[in-house]
């Protein structure tokens, strides 16, 4: 076999970390050029994790599905840290270097502009992403948690400004005190089972002695506490929306995978730790995820018809996201959580091009403008950026039609209404909680999918009003149209994301087949486990890297 | 050595949780603090409480694990350490970014209105 796939596995995580301290050796004065690092960075990111998506699933094939084990320091599988690859960490791989590639091309129109660094932070964030998709273990997660959430704090506060620094002192705060909630969840699981590797985890939990199970459960609560915090469910998501409004667009974009990461390790972990073969019950947790993210859904919800700012709008929209995905996944139902998966994937995308858009929609509205204008003095480049910007910078004709009918699609997006991809989502997760057993089979179906249908349809009701005026407002309603200055640049990505949700409608029958296949290795997870735990060691012995 | 280690803990606990609810920043980053010297505590009491026993390994020969400290926590404390230091500093510039910016310590930027 030839030696390259195997190590391609750590490419996601060398390639934007190299990238990244190469860009610390630049001036910042080097815009292009560090751009242009960036840029090619996120490229490779992007054919690489496609590579790896296709090893997973070979052909297309369900009974194709692979998951390939990279031993680290090439110790034998339970001892040191593992990386694993398998479907659903090959999917958020692809989706995370398919949001970077638009969040940085509309950055290049002026926000790497407004303070320093921009570039590597966003870097090694992409590389603390990549790492907690990748990881096979407990600690190693929480280090990449840690790399993750350090980026996002200084991209979040870039630009600076009195409204970025006191949200982002909150954020800091939260994220500080869930880092610490995680820590005493990894050593009470850590104290009861004395190892850290999830696969090895997996195995031993069902064999844990009754007079520790239940020190076992609350270590697992508490470590899903700090991932809620991170996914936003209510009653833990009040500095969400705040924070997300509060950071800059291309930021707040590339935020919009951030609470998805949460999600990523509650599905993993809850799924391959109580998957009802020991003395805990089958899906410990699942009905408090469930009534947790009904409650998001609810909260979200009321917040996105009570948002006057867009900003806001788009901040409650990742909440209700976020709720439909933990109530979805609290179902615990195989065709649900395939359902689920889509969701996420078309959510995601849909937020991130809600947040670019909103910003410029705003700029005709000047708020957004002024501030940037002033953080740019602030930050000492005033007038040198206006002319490059000229030349730069052509006005697009009809730029209010663009931005009205981008607009409408995430409108339709963000309510799952037809033709796009949001609603195919929607219908695949609300077809099967009510076919549980497949189509046309009929069974009984539980109050359960009752709620979730009637929450899901409610929540999409909301996001319609609640756009529908927003969109009249900005669009409609004004006297005196202020066309918005918009860069070429600027709405190129925010259409080819829309693009993709069209493309994930199109492609839908071949998306929903690999989802499917996923989720039931989720709800299975044997393959994995037996594929870590029996990973072969490379007899030669040769230097790897390191955390 | 439990009861002296669970109060300790007990007790910082007790202090960073009261600190980190407190209205001003510098009272917030001081119960961080706090918390995290427990919580570092608390990994370590995970590898079991022993007294006078090596957690390296020497030579080749069988071992009885038994006569051994577990060095797994000792190096997840390590790890908890710098990242929590890390972080607490990065806090510590935002908080007096903060008081830069508003003119108060207050964790929400403004005064509240009595």
């Amino acid at each position: 076999m030839i030696p390259g796939p195997e190590h391609l596995v750590i490419a996601p995580i060398v390639i934007p970390l190299v990238a990244g301290a190469l860009l610390l050796l630049f001036d910042d004065r080097e815009r292009r050029l560090k751009a242009t690092i960036s840029m090619l960075t996120a490229l490779a990111l992007l054919v690489v994790s496609i590579a790896l998506l296709r090893i997973t699933h070979a052909d297309g094939v369900a009974e194709n599905g692979r998951v390939v084990v990279y031993l680290l320091g090439n110790w034998p599988p339970p001892f040191s840290i593992v990386l694993v690859l398998d479907r659903l960490s090959a999917m958020m791989l692809v989706l995370t270097s398919i949001l970077a590639l638009p969040s940085l091309v509309f950055a290049l129109g002026r926000w790497n502009k407004a303070g320093p660094h921009y570039h590597t932070l966003f870097l090694l964030l992409l590389m603390g992403l990549n790492g907690a998709f990748l990881t096979g273990d407990l600690f190693n997660l929480f280090v990449f948690f840690e790399v993750m959430l350090a980026a996002s704090y200084g991209l979040m506060l870039h630009g600076s400004g009195t409204q970025r620094v006191r949200a982002g002192l909150h954020y800091i705060a939260i994220n500080l005190v869930a880092a610490l909630l995680f820590l005493i969840g990894v050593s009470l699981i850590y104290g009861v089972t004395g190892t850290l590797n999830m696969a090895d985890l997996a195995q031993r939990i069902p064999q844990v002695a009754a007079e520790n199970q239940m020190l076992l459960e609350t270590g697992a609560a508490i470590l899903g506490v700090a991932f809620l915090i991170k996914a936003g469910m209510w009653p833990l998501s009040f500095w969400l929306p705040t924070t997300y409004t509060a950071a800059p667009a291309p930021v707040a974009a590339i935020f919009a995978i951030m609470s998805k990461v949460g999600i990523y390790v509650i599905l993993r972990l809850s799924l391959l730790f109580f998957d009802g073969t020991g003395a805990s019950a089958n899906g410990f947790g699942a009905q408090i995820l469930f009534i947790g993210g009904m409650a998001t859904i609810v909260f979200g919800s009321i917040g996105v018809l009570a948002s006057q700012a867009l900003g806001r709008l788009a901040g409650f929209s990742v909440l209700v996201s976020s709720g439909t995905l933990l109530a979805a996944m609290g179902l615990l139902e195989v065709r649900v959580t395939a359902g689920a998966l889509f969701y996420l994937v078309s959510s995601t995308l849909a937020v991130s091009a809600f947040f670019l858009l909103i910003e410029l929609v705003e700029r005709g509205q000047d708020a957004i403008a002024n501030v940037l204008a002033v953080t740019m003095e602030a930050f000492g480049e005033g007038e040198e950026d206006e002319e490059i910007e000229d030349e730069v910078g052509v006005a697009i004709p009809g730029t209010l039609a663009v931005l009205g009918i981008s607009f409408a699609a995430c409108g339709l997006l963000l309510a799952g209404l037809p033709p796009l991809s949001g609603f195919i989502a929607k219908f695949t997760m609300l077809t099967a909680a009510f076919n549980p057993a497949g189509m046309g089979v009929g069974g009984a179906f539980s109050s359960a999918s009752w709620w979730f249908t009637a929450m899901v349809i409610l929540s999409g009701l909301a996001a319609l009003i609640s756009i529908s005026r927003a969109g009249i407002r900005a669009f409609w309603a004004p006297v005196e149209e202020t066309v918005p200055r918009v860069l070429l640049v600027e709405i190129i990505p925010v259409g080819a994301l829309l693009a993709l949700t069209l493309v994930l409608t199109i492609q839908a029958g071949p998306i929903m087949r690999f989802m499917e296949a996923t989720a039931e290795s989720l709800h299975d997870p044997r393959a994995y486990v037996e594929g870590v735990m029996q990973a072969p060691r490379i007899e030669r012995a040769e230097p790897e890297a390191t955390r | 050595m439990e009861l002296v280690l669970s109060l300790g803990i007990g007790v910082l606990v007790g202090s960073g949780v009261w600190l980190i609810l407190r209205p001003r920043t510098y009272q917030v980053i001081i119960g961080l603090g706090l918390l995290s010297y427990a919580v570092n505590l608390f990994i370590f009491s995970m590898g079991r409480l022993t007294v006078n026993k090596p957690p390296v390994l020497s030579g080749s020969e069988a071992i009885d694990p038994a006569s051994f400290a577990d060095p797994l926590p000792q190096a997840l404390v390590l790890t908890a350490i710098v990242i929590g230091f890390a972080t607490t500093a990065l806090f510590l510039v935002v908080l007096l970014a903060a008081r830069g910016l508003t003119g108060t310590d207050h964790v929400d930027g403004r005064e509240p209105e009595r």
